[in-house]
């Protein structure tokens, strides 16, 4: 049943969130929820990896979770569509220098950084 | 009758009731759009994702022009649109982030693990850092708001937590909330443009891209508009960077610029 594939989705997102919820407390970080939906992937990948060995995961499960990782997208955009873009130009030259040098040089991390874990191939190219 | 009909746009009018149906209309609209027409205008170069996204950053900023001051949540102020609010919020955001987790490869994000935590440590100081920096040179001399506003350009979450730790003036915390959202609105728009340049184009690069760059809004749109298929590697490691900021900015970073700054 397809809301099988959701209750799991579920159950990973709730367990990872109360985990990362758990984890700022800890850390004394007040209201911070540290990797909480990293760890709910993490769980993701390797609860549905051992359903699918034991043949317990069925493709309508799994097309209710399909579903969700193809609606990301358009979650993004509504999420695009609700920043409050006025706070970031109102900050003026201070905020905007901030902001676009720090990404900036972050940016140029990427290619060094990525290169310690040995030389990758791309994705192969797909059809859209 | 004429009352249903001039209450319709208004707030426990049609349009807010049927919210989050409405927004799927709305993000549907966008994404057609931008699709069928922006990506031929052109010429293929770009995502169609990469179109909505901008899009809906330019509504986000209409709205909160027709809203004023009073304004946070873009789009979302306006009674009629509030289901866009649910929609893009944080719930149904992490919710489907997570989805995309499904089918990524294991070894993948085991091979770059390093490379994606070190990415994170550095991009975290380098931004804090220069991003003090700038708060110097705007006259901002003094430890707490540097290290506050630096923390801003870390993230905008990241930026009031640690202003509130240290006790910043709101002024301050405002400036910080602003350079986070610039950071966060620079990396949706700007990665799919320079995804080539940066090597952005396999799961490995994509965790340590997620690192250093680490707004969870930005990561997760940017990598939307470059390339689907590695949302689910920078989004992981994006995750622990709000974290780990709210953890380093307000302690060692703090203390480190005020040993030189007091």
């Amino acid at each position: 049943m397809l809301i099988n594939g959701l209750a799991i989705m579920a159950a990973c997102m709730l367990a990872g969130t109360f985990l990362g919820d758990m984890l700022g407390l800890m850390l004394g970080l007040k209201g911070a929820n540290v990797g909480g939906v990293g760890f709910a992937m993490l769980f993701l990948i390797l609860v549905t990896n051992k359903l699918k060995d034991k043949k317990l995961f069925s493709k309508a499960a799994e097309s209710g979770v399909l579903f969700w990782s193809s609606f990301y997208i358009p979650v993004v955009v509504a999420m695009a569509a609700i920043q409050n873009v006025q706070a970031a130009l109102k900050g003026g030259m201070a905020a905007l220098l901030a902001g676009v040098l720090g990404t900036v040089f972050c940016f140029l991390l990427v290619k060094p950084l990525s290169s310690l874990g040995g030389k990758q191939e791309p994705l192969p190219q797909f059809a859209e | 009758m004429q009352e249903y009909f001039s209450t319709m746009f208004a707030e426990k009018g049609f349009f807010h009731l049927q919210g989050l149906v409405f927004a799927f209309l709305c993000v549907g609209a966008i994404m057609w759009f931008s699709y069928k027409v922006m990506v031929p205008l052109f010429k293929h170069k770009l995502h169609g994702s990469a179109f909505a996204i901008v899009i809906a950053l330019i509504l986000a900023w209409a709205a909160g022009m027709l809203v004023g001051p009073t304004g946070k949540k873009g789009i979302g102020d306006i009674a009629m649109f509030s289901g866009m609010a649910l929609m893009g919020g944080a719930m149904f955001r992490d919710f489907a982030i997570m989805s995309t987790a499904y089918g990524a490869d294991l070894r993948e994000l085991k091979k770059a693990g390093l490379g994606g935590f070190l990415a994170m440590v550095i991009g975290t100081a380098m931004a804090f850092y220069i991003g003090a920096a700038v708060a110097w040179l705007y006259g901002y001399t003094d430890a707490v708001s540097m290290a506050t506003i630096g923390a801003g350009a870390v993230t905008f979450i990241v930026g009031p937590v640690t202003g509130a730790a240290l006790k910043a003036s709101s002024d301050v915390v405002a400036l910080s909330i602003a350079a986070g959202v610039i950071k966060s609105v620079l990396v949706m728009v700007v990665t799919p443009m320079i995804a080539k340049m940066i090597g952005l184009n396999n799961p490995g690069a994509a965790i340590v891209f997620g690192g250093a760059m680490g707004t969870t809004s930005g990561v997760a749109a940017g990598l939307a508009a470059t390339d689907a298929r590695l949302v689910p590697y920078g989004a992981m490691v994006a995750t622990f960077y709000t974290g780990f900021g709210c953890l380093v900015c307000p302690s060692i970073l703090y203390f480190t610029l005020k040993i030189f700054f007091g």
